[in-house]
């Protein structure tokens, strides 16, 4: 046990009996201190193994090379990787040093795991020497910006294709998948009434309390229903809805058909002569263009009850009144310029998400990482697009 | 190596029960693998092989049973016994199930940060042991698993595997989906690093070249139970999987071929 706390170097001494010794060891032997190119002899024994491989590790480093004439490893009782390369190494610095030694006493048991290590003794870099900082910076801005280049420009095409394969679908109707339309329908928009109708719900009765509790100042607690009814129809309605169901929709349509690309169940279908853009694309595409404008309908009426019950709360405009007042201050043509921007989002919400879906290579990770861009994109494109609407509303002065 | 657990089995199982629902997989099963042996598991599809293979390492609780691994009842262990007991062990999956995330350098070093407190350098040195060991190519140790081969990401999660000295390794279908030359020198590997590190290696296969190659014994997973035997042994065998199994026209080419060969 003495052999395992023994000092590291210059212990001179006879032949250690490693046999009770449970810890690897090294040490130089008949050599004296300070003799500088001396005749010892390195002795290892013990234990070489992971689980002392840190202390032997700075052990091996603190031998001065020019002390050491022979090594022993003939007390080495046990190895494995770890300590099999600690001493292969221990060899090779000091035959780099210039110690022309040989390795004597090794375990006829340990010589192939010895040997095996000793192959794979290369100098090799575990990690890619990067660039200095601002190098990487410029060189990361770069990419970002012509990688949006890039991107942009294939979002344009898978764009131009959805038009003209949309547009032979009116041709040649049979290449509709009725089934497979009737199915995301009711996904993305039967299944969606719950959570959008929640929202809206919520969302009148936020309006209609922030509105009330500022107009009242005014004593203009009635222009509340105006407030509520105009900011509900033209714009919160739609795009509220189009976010819930870019969340909702968009993300499964990448994760569907990105998961259907690893599978390579895509590349199958082609080989069969199959369309994935007819197959996959389109029916999702259309069926989130019906049901958005159904949802946003919905998302109109529900948030605008909420409003009405909140006026009625707080307000105590009753709901004959708030009726009355609604009919006066808000015309038709507000609902219509919200419903008509839903098949827009829509389409812009399906798009991204088909798009993301079959960019999906290879492995499950670019599923998640493709399905977060896509909700991303299809949020940002749906809010650039209603501000683009706005502008031309106002243009046109609806 | 203990010289009184020396000639014990390194795992004994023993009234092994498995049920997924009304479904019984194992019955009654015994198994015992001797240290240092290299035992194959074969059976046909659904006979329970990976269900077996993951009971022993603990990813799924047996019905009823005992098994006893490197002498702990995985039944009765602690959190950090099973702790303790996992880095005595290294578990290849079918496909490496590497870490899609790091590289392979940083997925062999993944068990060494978590197990030990080695040195930064010396970790490194060790990876490139690791990796060269299961004879990789140095460009390897900087890709990501997505940028190698099916066969050098199967190496890389054996490096992974090897990376805390293990005594015991496990291998689920270390040779399917790689071509026979590839499937011959992956077996060429194990059998050589369960030499050269003294392993006890239990693999899951169809590969009958495999099974013929290096393993000492062989497990056979039947009638919810298993017959464990030397290859030789379970050719004279009655019992008809076994024998179509061993005696098609598959078994009769891999036995010729490695008929010569002294293992």
């Amino acid at each position: 046990m003495s052999d395992a706390h023994a000092p590291p170097t210059l212990t001179a001494g006879r032949i250690p009996d490693a046999s009770g010794a449970d810890e690897g060891w090294l040490r130089l032997e008949g050599a004296s201190a300070g003799a500088g190119e001396g005749a010892g002899t390195l002795r290892f024994g013990g234990e070489w193994t992971l689980a002392t491989a840190t202390e032997l590790d700075r052990r091996s480093h603190a031998i001065d090379p020019q002390a050491v004439a022979a090594i022993d490893l003939s007390a080495i009782t046990r190895m494995d990787t770890a300590g099999a390369w600690l001493i292969h190494r221990t060899v090779a610095e000091l035959r780099a040093a210039g110690r022309e030694i040989e390795a004597n006493g090794l375990s006829t048991r340990f010589h192939s795991l010895f040997d095996e290590v000793g192959r794979t003794d290369r100098p090799e870099q575990l990690e890619e020497s990067g660039p200095g900082w601002l190098e990487d910076l410029l060189y990361r801005i770069g990419e970002a910006t012509f990688g949006l280049a890039r991107e942009g420009r294939r979002l344009m095409s898978f764009y131009g294709m959805l038009l003209v394969k949309g547009g032979r679908l009116f041709v040649q109707p049979h290449r509709l998948r009725l089934t497979s339309l009737v199915h995301h329908l009711e996904q993305t928009g039967l299944y969606a009434v719950p959570i959008v109708g929640l929202l809206s719900f919520l969302i009148g009765i936020v309006l209609a309390y922030q509105g009330a509790d500022q107009l009242r100042r005014f004593g203009a607690e009635l222009l509340t229903v105006n407030l509520l009814g105009l900011s509900v129809l033209r714009e919160l309605g739609a795009l509220m809805t189009a976010i819930i169901v870019a969340g909702r929709s968009g993300s499964a349509f990448t994760a569907q058909i990105g998961t259907m690309k690893v599978n390579q169940e895509v590349d199958a279908m082609e080989t069969m002569g199959l369309d994935p853009v007819d197959i996959l694309v389109l029916p999702r595409i259309l069926a989130l263009m019906a049901a958005l404008p159904l949802l946003t309908f919905l998302s109109d009426i529900i948030g605008i009850i909420g409003g009405g019950l909140m006026s009625w709360a707080v307000l105590d405009i009753p709901p004959d009144a708030f009726a009355r007042q609604f009919r006066e201050a808000v015309p038709i043509q507000h609902l219509w310029v919200g419903l008509i921007k839903a098949p827009v989002f829509a389409f812009i919400i399906g798009m991204v998400g088909c798009y993301e879906g079959l960019k999906v290579t290879g492995s499950a990770e670019s599923v998640g990482a493709q399905t977060t861009r896509a909700v991303v994109e299809a949020i940002f494109l749906v809010i650039v697009v209603d501000a683009g609407f706005s502008i031309l509303f106002s243009t046109i002065g609806i | 190596m203990d010289a009184d657990t020396a000639d014990q089995p390194i795992i004994r199982i023993r009234g092994l029960h498995t049920r997924f629902g009304r479904q019984v997989v194992h019955e009654d099963l015994d198994l015992d693998v001797r240290r240092g042996e290299v035992i194959g598991v074969v059976g046909g599809s659904g006979t329970g092989k990976s269900v077996l293979l993951k009971e022993i390492i603990g990813l799924l609780e047996p019905a009823a049973g005992s098994i006893e691994v490197l002498g702990h009842d995985t039944g009765t262990l602690t959190t950090s016994g099973w702790e303790a007991l996992r880095r005595r062990w290294g578990v290849l999956f079918q496909d490496g199930a590497l870490f899609s995330s790091l590289t392979v350098a940083q997925n062999v070093q993944v068990p060494m940060r978590e197990a030990t407190d080695l040195p930064r350098p010396l970790m490194d040195e060790l990876t490139r042991v690791k990796i060269g060991m299961v004879g990789l190519p140095h460009f390897a140790c900087m890709r990501f698993p997505s940028q190698l081969s099916g066969g050098m990401r199967k190496r890389a999660g054996l490096a992974r595997s090897l990376a805390l000295d293990p005594e015991l390794l496990f291998l689920d279908e270390p040779t399917a989906g790689l071509d026979p030359i590839g499937a011959a020198a992956f077996d060429d590997l194990i059998r050589g690093l369960q030499q050269s590190l003294g392993l006890t290696v239990v693999m899951i296969t169809h590969d009958l070249d495999s099974l013929a190659a290096i393993c000492d014994r062989i497990a056979v997973l039947v009638d919810r139970k298993v017959v464990v035997d030397t290859m030789e042994a379970l050719m004279d065998m009655d019992h008809p999987w076994i024998r179509s199994y061993f005696h098609g026209p598959r078994g009769r080419a891999a036995r010729r071929s490695h008929a010569n060969v002294p293992h």
